[in-house]
C-alpha cells in the first residue's frame, strides 16, 4: 500500500482527493440543506459547454469550465429566483443545452482530443501539480467566503423570508452560494468527472446530516467523510484496476446506504 | 370596514390604504384598508386562499402591492419593517435543519448587523433575554429538530422579540400546536401585548376570537370594524355562506349583496 505512494501521481491523487473533499463538505452541506441538488446538477453538466469552448478556442478547458459554470450558475439562479413557474423545466433545458454545446464545439475542433473523457468521468490519477494549486486556491476562497458570510448563508438557508425582512441581501448571497457551487464543481471534475459530481457533492453531507445537528459540525464531518471516500475509492481502484472516479462514487453510495441502515437501527422509535 | 376613530387614538403602527395585491396580475386582495394602532391585538380570520398570507407578505415587503399604500410607523415598508417581529408558519421549515435554538433566535439580530460584521456581546444578551421571556433559555443548545411544535413556536417568538420590534406579525401561530399548548402560547402573547402591538392571521376562528382584543374577517376583502365580536354578516361576507354564530345586535346584510361569485382563489 505504502509503495504506491512513491509514485508522484498517487501522491497528487491523494492530495486532490483531500482538497476537493474540503470544498465538497462545506458546499455540499448547503446544497443538501437548502435542497438545491437539481440546480447543482445543472451547473455541473452545463460546465461541459466550457470544456468545449476551451477546446474550440484553444485555451485551457479548465478555465473554460470555470467561466461557463459560473455563468450557468448565475443564469440558473436568476431563473430560479425570478420565474414563478417552470423554473425546474428551464434549468433542465439549460443543463442539457450547456452539455450539447460542449459536445458540438468539441466535434468542430480539429485534431486529437486527448483527455476529453477525463472531464466526464474524472482522472484523479492524472492531476498535475498546477491543478493542485488551483484547487488549493479555490478551497481558500470558499472557506474565506463561507466564514465571512456565515450568518447570512445560514439565514438564507434556514428561512429566506425572515432574512429578507431583516434586510439581508438575499439574492446576492444566493448568487454567491451558486458561484461557490460552480467552483466546487470544477474542482471535482478532475476527481470524479462532471457526470458524477453531484453524488460526491451530496453524499458526504447527506450522511453527515443524519448524525449531527449543527451546520458547522455537519460541514466538518462531511469533509472528513469525503476524504475517507476518495481515499478508499482511490486505493480500491488502484488495486482492482478499476476506473477511479466510478469507484469513489460506488464507495460513497455504499456508505450512504450503510448510514441509512445504521440510522434506522439507532432510531427504531416512530417519527414524530 | 372603517376603523372606529375616537378623539384620543393611540399612535398608528401599520396603515394600509386601498391596498390591492396578488400574483401575476391577479388580485387576491382588493381594496384593503386597515389601521393597526399601538397595543392593538388584532386577529384576522379567513378561509385558506383568502389572502391572509398575501397580506402579511405585503406588510413585510416580500411582494409589492399592485395598488394602494402601506406604511409602517409612518415609513415605507422597506424602512418600516425593521419594527416588525415576524413569526412565520412553522410548517414551512425543514424539521431536520441542523440548527440550535440559540442560532435560530440569534437570527433576530441579523438586521442590526451588517455584512461581514459579527454578532456582539450585546446581541447575545438580547437573544438570551428573548429566550428567557419565552421560557426557552434552558434549551438553548437543543437542535430545533428535537423540539415539540409548541416549543418551536416559542423559539420563533423569541427570534421575533430579539429584533426589538414594536409590532408582532404572526401567520397561523397555532398551526402545528395542539390545543393545550396553544392556550399557553396565547397567554404568552397576552403578556407580550402589554408592551407590543400584535397582528395575527389564522383560519381557526374559534381559538383566535377568544384571545384577541379585536377581530376581523379576510377573504379578498377585509371586514374589520375594530370590534371584539364577529358578526354573522362579517362571516357570511367573508366565507360566502351563512355561518351559525350567536348574533350580537341586529344582523344586517349590507355586505351580502357584495359577496362575489368568483371561483376560489388559489395561492
Amino acid at each position: 500500500m505504502i509503495e504506491a505512494l512513491q509514485f508522484g501521481f498517487m501522491r497528487n491523487a491523494l492530495m486532490a482527493g483531500i482538497l476537493v473533499s474540503i470544498a465538497c463538505g462545506i458546499i455540499g452541506t448547503f446544497v443538501v440543506i437548502k435542497r438545491i441538488v437539481f440546480i447543482s446538477g445543472g451547473i455541473a453538466h452545463a460546465a461541459y459547454g466550457g470544456i468545449g469552448l476551451g477546446y474550440f478556442f484553444k485555451f485551457s478547458p479548465v478555465l473554460g469550465a470555470i467561466i461557463f459554470s459560473v455563468a450557468a450558475a448565475l443564469g440558473m439562479g436568476l431563473v430560479h429566483r425570478k420565474t414563478r413557474q417552470r423554473a425546474d423545466t428551464i434549468i433542465g433545458v439549460m443543463w442539457a443545452v450547456g452539455m450539447a454545446l460542449g459536445i458540438i464545439l468539441v466535434d468542430l475542433t480539429e485534431g486529437y482530443k486527448a483527455d476529453l473523457m477525463s472531464y466526464l468521468f474524472g482522472s484523479i490519477l492524472a492531476v498535475p501539480s498546477t491543478d493542485l494549486l488551483i484547487m488549493l486556491a479555490l478551497d481558500l476562497v470558499i472557506v474565506a467566503l463561507v466564514m465571512l458570510l456565515y450568518k447570512e448563508l445560514l439565514a438564507i438557508s434556514f428561512d429566506e423570508a425572515f432574512a429578507t425582512v431583516e434586510n439581508v441581501p438575499v439574492d446576492a448571497i444566493y448568487m454567491i452560494l451558486l458561484c461557490m457551487i460552480a467552483f466546487t464543481v470544477v474542482m471535482m471534475m478532475r476527481v470524479v468527472g462532471l457526470i458524477m459530481v453531484i453524488a460526491l457533492l451530496t453524499v458526504p453531507a447527506a450522511i453527515s446530516g443524519q448524525f449531527v445537528k449543527n451546520m458547522k459540525k455537519m460541514m466538518v464531518l462531511a469533509s472528513m467523510l469525503g476524504v475517507v471516500f476518495t481515499t478508499t475509492g482511490l486505493w480500491l481502484s488502484y488495486f482492482l484496476n478499476l476506473t477511479s472516479g466510478a469507484t469513489i462514487i460506488l464507495v460513497s453510495g455504499a456508505a450512504y446506504l450503510l448510514s441509512m441502515a445504521v440510522k434506522l437501527l439507532l432510531h427504531r422509535r416512530p417519527k414524530f | 370596514m372603517r376603523h372606529v376613530e375616537t378623539t384620543e387614538t393611540p399612535r398608528e403602527v401599520i396603515s394600509v390604504r386601498h391596498l390591492w395585491a396578488g400574483y401575476d396580475g391577479e388580485p387576491i386582495l382588493e381594496d384593503i384598508n386597515l389601521s393597526v394602532r399601538e397595543l392593538d391585538f388584532i386577529g384576522l380570520i379567513g378561509p385558506n386562499g383568502g389572502g391572509k398570507t398575501t397580506l402579511l407578505k405585503v406588510l413585510l415587503g416580500l411582494i409589492p402591492p399592485m395598488r394602494g399604500e402601506v406604511r409602517i410607523m409612518g415609513k415605507s415598508v422597506e424602512e418600516g419593517r425593521r419594527y416588525i417581529g415576524y413569526i412565520p408558519q412553522t410548517v414551512e421549515f425543514d424539521r431536520d435543519f441542523p440548527i440550535s435554538v440559540w442560532d435560530v433566535a440569534r437570527m433576530g439580530r441579523l438586521g442590526r448587523r451588517r455584512l461581514l460584521q459579527r454578532y456582539t456581546a450585546e446581541d447575545d444578551d438580547i437573544v438570551a433575554e428573548a429566550l428567557r421571556s419565552v421560557d426557552m433559555l434552558n434549551l438553548r443548545d437543543r437542535p430545533i429538530a428535537e423540539l415539540s411544535g409548541g416549543q418551536r413556536q416559542r423559539v420563533y417568538i423569541a427570534r421575533a422579540l430579539a429584533t426589538d420590534p414594536n409590532v408582532l406579525l404572526l401567520d397561523e401561530p397555532m398551526a402545528s400546536v395542539d390545543p393545550r399548548v396553544s392556550a399557553s402560547i396565547y397567554e404568552l402573547l397576552r403578556q407580550l401585548n402589554e408592551r407590543l402591538t400584535i397582528l395575527m392571521v389564522s383560519h381557526d376562528m374559534s381559538a383566535i376570537s377568544s384571545h384577541v382584543k379585536t377581530v376581523g374577517c379576510l377573504n379578498r376583502w377585509l371586514f374589520y370594524h375594530g370590534g371584539k365580536q364577529l358578526t354573522p354578516d362579517m362571516l357570511e361576507a367573508a366565507y360566502q355562506c351563512p355561518i351559525d354564530l350567536i348574533a350580537h345586535g341586529i344582523p344586517h346584510r349590507v355586505f351580502a349583496e357584495h359577496a362575489p361569485e368568483e371561483e376560489e382563489v388559489q395561492q
